[in-house]
């Protein structure tokens, strides 16, 4: 199972707990995205476009304190995060709660 | 006895405020979805019990919610907002081509007698509809086909499709708004439109007299006189009493006629509300001094309204939804600022009373009247 910590906001979104687990058929950054919108479709068009499935600018990926976000959807995961030792980090840039 | 309930949409929340017909002591509910904007909610005419909110981030994007509770419960719905063909491109703040991207839903506005039937005004503009309570969203693209488009262009929030009027005398007639491109309208339930802007006159743009290109901040109508609309336009306070094909303007004796608000009294089909802001670069009232005013005369002459309203110091705004009416007798007046107060008068604006004064900066203020 993967492990995935997503922000304050699409927790509450979600209905979701701090961390949520998920069954990913293709361990990769894309197969991740794939299947949290699918156990939580409320997320579509949160974390990236609808259509064009490209992050959202103020979304950022993290994982094994390194930097995913710009990273193609076909890239895999790290193994620690497919051994479910390290979670997968979503999270809101310092930047995105103006005002 | 008669309820209010006065929907609020601000920078970090939405509240909920409920009153008696009395208006007097108010019940606060909220924030619901803390630290999202909330630009617009409002409640189906036809079931008052079911509300829509717009709720956005700039880090997470559009959502709506759909209340079927009066705003007890609320579930996120469809937030797929997809134009319809090749988007195209209007113009940027400079007057080069800029492509059409969706950025949030300004407005929703539900059918006034079907409550799943719903529409939504978006940056960039354009008109969306629903038939299915939220859950999917459709463009009505002959508003952005119609040919104007590519000439319409950003006002300083952005190139929102901001307003939104249904005839209720005829399902097929709408008016919609759009910041800077003018006012357009249907005949044919948002099958094909049509600038609406002859009479209005805009020096921002080549041709201050052009068929589109003008800065219309809001539209009223009064529900028994579907035919006349007035407009505050970024400067100029307007009417038209021919369904939008010429308008007038009725600034009058108004000390400043930039403003962004407009509304028509529940009962008194003539009397109109604006509040003066001193101009587009300073968006506060004149001399720090809070006043709403009314004509009597559907415009030209107007008073001043300022009893129970700050006189000293006051440099907020009133943004272009957040000024609503009640229909109790007498005729409540709401509006909010972007000082977080939301100000109510239970007669006619005669007087006002702040109900809440540290919200986050307003949005938009609706109000609905429960038997």
């Amino acid at each position: 199972m993967i492990r995935v910590i997503l922000p304050a906001h699409l927790r509450t979104l979600g209905r979701a707990g701090s961390e949520v687990t998920l069954e990913v058929k293709a361990f990769t950054i894309g197969g991740l995205l794939d299947a949290l919108e699918e156990r939580y479709p409320m997320l579509q068009g949160a974390v990236r476009d609808h259509v064009t499935l490209q992050r959202r600018p103020f979304v950022r990926y993290f994982a094994c304190e390194q930097d995913l976000s710009h990273e193609p959807l076909d890239t895999p995961l790290p193994s620690p995060v497919v051994s479910g030792a390290e979670p997968f980090l979503i999270v809101g840039a310092i930047a995105g709660g103006s005002f | 006895m008669s309820q209010v309930r006065v929907l609020v949409g601000t920078r970090k929340g939405a509240f909920v405020l409920t009153s008696d017909g009395k208006r007097e002591k108010w019940d606060v509910s909220g924030p619901h979805f803390a630290g999202w904007e909330i630009y617009h909610l409002k409640g189906s005419p036809a079931d008052p019990n079911r509300l829509y909110a717009s709720q956005s981030s700039g880090w997470f994007g559009q959502q709506i919610q759909r209340s079927k509770d009066g705003g007890t419960t609320w579930e996120p719905v469809g937030n797929k907002f997809v134009y319809a063909g090749v988007p195209g491109t209007h113009q940027w703040y400079d007057g080069t081509p800029h492509p059409w991207e969706f950025k949030r839903v300004w407005h929703l506005e539900p059918s006034l007698s079907d409550p799943d039937k719903v529409y939504a005004g978006v940056e960039d503009a354009a008109l969306f509809e629903s038939s299915d309570a939220g859950q999917s969203w459709s463009e009505l693209s002959g508003l952005r086909g119609h040919g104007t488009g590519p000439h319409w262009a950003p006002g300083a929030g952005g190139m929102c499709l901001h307003t939104i009027v249904i005839d209720p005398s005829n399902p097929q007639r709408m008016y919609i708004a759009i910041s800077a491109a003018g006012a357009f309208r249907t005949d044919d339930a948002g099958k094909s439109w049509r600038p609406i802007n002859h009479g209005l006159h805009s020096q921002h743009i080549p041709d201050p007299d052009a068929e589109v290109g003008h800065c219309v901040h809001r539209i009223a109508m009064h529900r028994s006189r579907p035919g006349t609309l007035f407009m505050q336009k970024h400067w100029d306070v307007m009417r038209s009493d021919n369904a939008g094909d010429s308008w007038q303007e009725v600034s009058g004796n108004l000390p400043t006629d930039f403003g962004f608000v407009i509304d028509v009294h529940a009962h008194e089909p003539e009397t109109i509300y604006v509040v003066p802001i001193k101009s587009d670069s300073e968006h506060f009232p004149l001399d720090g001094k809070l006043s709403v005013y009314r004509s009597r005369s559907g415009g030209n002459e107007w008073e001043a309204l300022r009893k129970g309203l700050p006189q000293k110091d006051c440099y907020v705004n009133v943004l272009r939804d957040a000024m609503a009416v009640d229909s109790l007798d007498k005729c409540g007046v709401y509006f909010g600022t972007t000082g977080g107060q939301v100000y109510a008068s239970a007669d006619a604006g005669d007087s006002w009373a702040p109900i809440v004064h540290d919200l986050p900066a307003v949005l938009s203020v609706e109000v609905q009247t429960l038997a």
